[in-house]
């Protein structure tokens, strides 16, 4: 057989395989403390955790199902009411997908800018770069229901609030993703445009737009998918929709845990529906993309 | 210079395919294939890409599952095999790919020792606790192909005829009874890749395995192997030795017209000393 391998000496295969015999073995000598290490960090700290519980895990871990076995009994008891009801409650939810929906819309524009002017090679200004992103970092790491509650202490409770609390964070997140894909733009199409005298926003537009759009969109889907629970959560700080419906509900405790599991098959529906159309379409836009 | 086509025992086949038939679609890629193979022999495949070559091996190693028809193994019906027993199939007939398929970014002997993964638990594979015996046996393998010195490399680091050569030690490492190449060499250069078809001739005459190899060029078939198969549409329409081999069946195989020549296909060294190679760039 013939042997080209380029080293020099050859070494005899006793010796090879002694010193990766010698490195197997202190690798897993590493990864078995690294192992121990991680396991006595879990129980330790779960212990810590545990302690300063006021109820206690162990304690509390039989009861665990109580409380969804109440709602469930009585809302099976009563479940002749629950078609009548999820009518009654059916516009909350329709104010819980216009939220998601009107915020989501605003936070793509805004995170579709806010990512141009943050992407290498498209932005309008070079030097504002760290700027942009940092402005969208910032709009990510604030949680929604951080704004939400800041809001509604100024605006008072309803949906207006919540809408503005999610478009300023769907803009952060979708800007972080959409900058991903324009950096792997084409950008022999932008200066193309460029050489016939376009401006800055002609260029983004019909150069940079047509190459990212099936992304974009299937990235905006996604976070619409997203927006819709976060509009849910909010309900519970008082934003309005269906999570203040089911707040409401829930915290008057037996005697309307009926309209509490109407509000949640409602949702839980709205939610695996618009997964399911999204998940399709998402689909369908990447895959004409590669043919 | 090989044992010719058809020999030995008659009667019970080793290796039988019987109108295998693989539809994607409303497209046949693989049409009706009948091989039978009596003893562990070399065997080319040959045809154009897109002939159903690849699909026929990825058949037989029960990576894709056939539309219709049959693969017996010394009596034992493999189109059948579920779960345990597939998986099973799998490691005694080992795959060997175009593109090597290694893991990049682990090292050579643990790339090696993938070839046991069906016998051991995934539990020990995942904590990378293979048995020393099994650690030694790999290096002996890799030392074999004479790429022992690259054993602790990551496979990202190595070239491609190297890369390879790992892929055979993999596929030895499962001491399988048929290995099957798909296109083995059509990533490399020539150097390597005479240097990887020895490696698999080696294996078939040292070892007696029966080595099953997707080819695209003519001449690499006709020096390697005991027996050739033309593929042309998903059809096998030529089974024979490679002196049978005449440039008319060839011409058919390939569906090439009269000025189709065996050298223009070749990857081998030698044929660039050829007379006529070297006129034709002399021409150019």
């Amino acid at each position: 057989m013939v042997d080209i391998s380029l080293s020099g000496a050859p070494q005899s295969v006793q010796t090879i395989q002694s010193s990766y015999m010698a490195q197997v073995q202190r690798r897993r000598l590493y990864s078995g403390l690294t192992l121990l290490i991680f396991v006595i960090l879990m129980v330790s700290g779960f212990n810590i955790a545990d302690d300063r519980n006021a109820g206690g895990f162990w304690n509390g871990l039989h009861q665990v199902g109580d409380y969804p076995a109440d709602v469930l009994s009585e809302a099976w008891k009563k479940r002749a009411d629950l078609p009548a009801l999820m009518v009654k409650y059916f516009p909350a939810l329709i104010e819980t997908i216009n939220i998601a929906a009107v915020s989501t819309l605003i936070g793509a524009i805004g995170g579709l800018f806010l990512s141009l002017l943050g992407t290498r090679g498209l932005a309008k200004w070079p030097r504002l770069i760290p700027l942009f992103r940092r402005i969208s970092d910032i709009m990510r790491a604030v949680p929604e229901i951080v704004i939400a509650l800041v809001l509604i202490f100024v605006l008072g409770g309803g949906p207006v609030p919540a809408m503005i609390a999610i478009a300023i964070h769907t803009a952060g997140a979708l800007a972080k993703m959409f900058s991903e894909v324009s950096e792997n733009t084409d950008l022999k199409a932008v200066e193309g445009l460029s050489s016939t005298g376009a401006t800055w926003l002609q260029r983004m537009l019909l150069g940079v737009l047509p190459q990212v759009a099936p992304n974009y969109v299937s990235y905006t889907l996604l976070r619409f998918e997203i927006n819709i629970r976060a509009s849910a959560i909010l309900g519970f700080v008082g934003a309005g929709g269906l999570g203040y419906e089911l707040r409401n509900a829930m915290a008057w405790g037996p005697g309307r845990f009926d309209e509490a599991a109407a509000i949640f098959i409602l949702l839980f529906g709205t939610i695996v529906f618009f997964d399911q159309v999204s998940s399709r379409y998402r689909n369908k836009l990447t895959d004409g993309q590669t043919h | 210079m090989f044992t010719a086509y058809p020999s030995g025992k008659l009667g019970g086949d080793m290796l039988r395919i019987d109108t295998l038939t693989k539809r994607f679609g409303d497209k046949t890629a693989v049409d009706a294939a009948n091989i039978s193979v009596n003893e562990p022999s070399m065997i080319g495949i040959i045809g154009r890409s897109g002939a159903g070559k690849s699909t026929l091996l990825r058949m037989v190693n029960r990576l894709s599952d056939a539309t219709s028809g049959t693969i017996t193994y010394q009596g034992e019906d493999i189109t059948a095999l579920r779960g345990a027993a597939r998986r099973n199939w799998q490691s005694r007939c080992a795959m060997i790919f175009q593109q090597f398929n290694l893991v990049p970014r682990m090292d050579v002997v643990s790339n090696v020792l993938h070839g046991t993964l069906n016998k051991r638990s995934t539990v020990a594979t995942l904590f990378n606790l293979y048995p020393q015996a099994d650690i030694h046996k790999a290096i002996e393998i890799l030392d074999r192909l004479g790429i022992a010195e690259q054993a602790p490399k990551r496979a990202e680091a190595l070239s491609g005829g190297q890369q390879q050569r790992v892929a055979i030690a993999r596929a030895l490492m499962q001491d399988p009874k048929i290995i099957l190449a798909d296109e083995p060499i059509a990533s490399l250069d020539p150097m390597n890749a005479q240097v990887v078809m020895q490696s698999l001739r080696a294996i078939h005459e040292e070892d007696g395995r029966m080595v099953i190899a997707n080819l695209h060029t003519l001449d690499t078939a006709r020096r390697y192997c005991d027996r050739v198969i033309g593929m042309r549409d998903g059809r096998i329409v030529f089974d024979g030795t490679p002196a049978q081999l005449t440039t008319g069946v060839a011409r058919d195989i390939y569906g090439a017209g009269a000025d189709f020549s065996e050298s223009a296909t070749s990857t081998e060294i030698e044929t660039l000393d050829r007379p006529e190679i070297r006129e034709a760039e002399a021409y150019v």
